[in-house]
């Protein structure tokens, strides 16, 4: 076979050749060529999807129902969203005009990025935090400015990091609580000293809500329902956590009308609609799936306190995760970086864990280890870090 | 019957051999504080035993046979249904037995080693009791799911991706 040469030199652009790769994929090669791993690397939920969900999507197959459905997606999906948010949250959204069903909440997240953002626009980006935000704010023209959260305050935002890092071309703020990758869970009256700040910079927040159900220790509080912040915030979730259904890739976003609408012209344009099937068992799921969620939920808390106590009697600091399924320990006084310690881990014991750093600012010194794993698992996981440090210790003498 | 009982007991429903110290790491309640309230449950007979779900096709242990005989009887003034119940479940062979509404009254599950086993049972044991009018036995054909567990091949394994975001 003969190599045929080309003439044509790729021709990327610029804000593609601006983004890296996830450092989650260097893991995920290095772990996927192992055998036998503990895997507390999985950003996602353990359990199957609901049978009564999956049965009504086949259902909704079976029937045929195989064609588009409105661009903003079916409008009993749109209500049922609409009175969920209400009923549990307290935030009232119209169905018509200020719902859109979504390709998982990773399309809604640059849905709103791409709807607000303008080339050199700032947005803040609270850190640690799911690995696409800062890309997909890049790709929208956008520069990321991380605002750090560290363990010594629970990684809560405190506004005074907010305020330091505002200038006149910061546009918005991006937040997730409950949060990936520390699990952490904000307040009401926290959240209300962020939506102080966001007001006097008259700022528009993202508030990336897809753990909201996933709170062990209290109510979550949803960031449009502090006074004044609903007109400016575009509130981002999904099905993906809360009723185990991440391959799905459903999802949904409220925000006021002026917002909404202009999302929508991109996903009528880039997506035209969510997946119809999926979107059959997601309306299933808002309907009849609050018994089966309320199980996982019990099961997540009883595994989230197992979990965090033993990591903290094997040595690791931790500050107590109100949310999510994520643990998110420092390693720091083992001397070694987030990617050394996660790396000679999964060497030495074939325990997978994410470094922090990948997380962004503030996650270097602590790993992430999701406890969306079997109590076998977790328990032989423990067994392995603690022979890990142990070993680590020794060495040190 | 507090919070946290009613959170053990459903936990050692599904997990019965769970270590006492995992089990108060999950309740976020200490080790001996658990062990007391099972020591309590089991005194109290909320707990009645501990045990272990076998699929004992598995096994090369020659399988046993199941039927559920649906069971008509007359109830006695005063007692209702209890003393023929306690006649029946006296049987070792009586694996479970339940009062039922509907057609029937009794539902009695029974293990035994034959089908001829449980004819044996049903023609010399059972339908010979004074309250008992009629019976009808139903034998099991296979075991798909038994206390909430799916028996066989279960295809649901982990299917998710060693690492992700
Ligand atoms: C904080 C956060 N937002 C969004 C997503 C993406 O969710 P979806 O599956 O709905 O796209 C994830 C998934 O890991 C996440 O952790």
């Amino acid at each position: 076979m003969s190599i045929i040469k080309t003439e044509h030199q790729p021709r990327l652009s610029a804000a593609v050749n601006r983004i890296q790769p996830s450092g989650i994929r260097r893991f995920f090669d290095l772990a996927s060529s192992m055998d036998n791993i503990i895997s507390l690397g999985v950003g996602e939920p353990d359990f199957s999807t609901p049978w009564n969900i999956r049965e009504a999507s086949i259902h909704s197959l079976e029937r045929g129902v195989t064609s588009y459905t409105a661009n903003a997606g079916l409008l009993e999906l749109r209500a049922a969203i609409s009175k969920y948010l209400l009923e549990r949250f307290g935030v009232d959204y119209h169905p018509e005009s200020e719902v859109i069903v979504t390709v998982g909440a990773s399309e809604g997240i640059d849905l709103a990025l791409r709807a607000i953002v303008d080339p050199g626009d700032e947005v803040l980006i609270v850190e640690p935090c799911f690995v696409s935000y800062a890309p997909l704010v890049s790709l929208a023209g956008g520069i990321p400015v991380p605002v750090p959260t560290s363990i010594d305050k629970n990684f809560e935002i405190d506004e005074n990091d907010l305020k330091e890092r505002l200038t006149s071309k910061t546009k918005a703020l991006m937040l997730s609580f409950p949060n990936n990758p520390t699990g952490a869970v904000m307040g009401k009256e926290g959240l209300a000293k962020v939506a102080e700040v966001v007001k006097d910079h008259n700022l528009v927040v993202l508030s990336d809500e897809i753990y909201a159900e996933l709170t062990y220790d209290g109510d979550h509080t949803s960031f449009p329902s502090i006074e004044g912040m609903k007109e400016r915030t575009i509130l981002i979730s999904g099905f993906s956590k809360s009723y185990a259904m991440t391959g799905w890739r459903i999802g949904y976003l409220t925000a006021p009308k002026p917002y909404a609408e202009a999302m929508l012209k991109i996903h009528q344009y880039a997506m035209m609609c969510a997946s119809t099937m999926a979107q059959y068992a997601a309306l299933e799921a808002m309907t009849n799936g609050r018994e089966e969620m309320e199980e996982m939920i019990i099961s997540y808390r009883q595994r989230r306190n197992y979990f965090v106590k033993s990591v903290k009697e094997i040595g690791l600091t931790c500050h107590s995760p109100g949310g999510a399924f994520y643990a998110f320990p420092s390693i720091a006084e083992t001397g070694l970086s987030s990617e050394e310690f996660a790396e000679q881990l999964l060497l030495d014991q074939k325990v997978a864990v994410v470094p922090g750093h990948v997380f962004g600012a503030g996650g270097e010194g602590h790993i992430r280890c999701s406890y969306a794993a079997s109590m076998e698992q977790l328990e032989e996981a423990i067994d392995r870090i603690g022979a890990f440090l142990k070993k680590l210790n020794e060495s040190k003498g | 019957m507090n919070e946290k009982e009613r959170e053990l007991l459903s936990l050692i429903e599904k997990e019965g051999r769970m270590k006492e110290e995992s089990l108060a790491k999950m309740l976020d309640t200490p080790t001996d504080e658990v062990a007391a309230m099972l020591k309590s449950l089991e005194k109290r007979k909320v707990i009645l035993g501990y045990s272990a779900l076998i699929d004992w096709s598995k096994t090369d242990i020659a399988e046993t046979v199941t039927a559920m005989i649906d069971v008509k009887v007359t109830p006695k003034r005063g007692v209702g249904f209890d003393e023929v119940a306690e006649r029946i479940y006296r049987f070792k062979e009586v694996k479970a037995l339940y009062l039922m509404s509907g057609t029937y009254d009794l539902s009695v599950s029974i293990e035994g080693r034959s089908m001829s086993d449980i004819a044996q049972f049903v023609s010399e044991k059972l339908s010979t009791l004074d309250s008992v009018i009629s019976t009808t036995t139903h034998f099991q054909l296979k075991k798909y799911k038994h206390d909430g567990v799916i028996f066989g091949q279960d295809e649901e394994g982990d299917h998710r991706m060693v690492v992700s975001p």
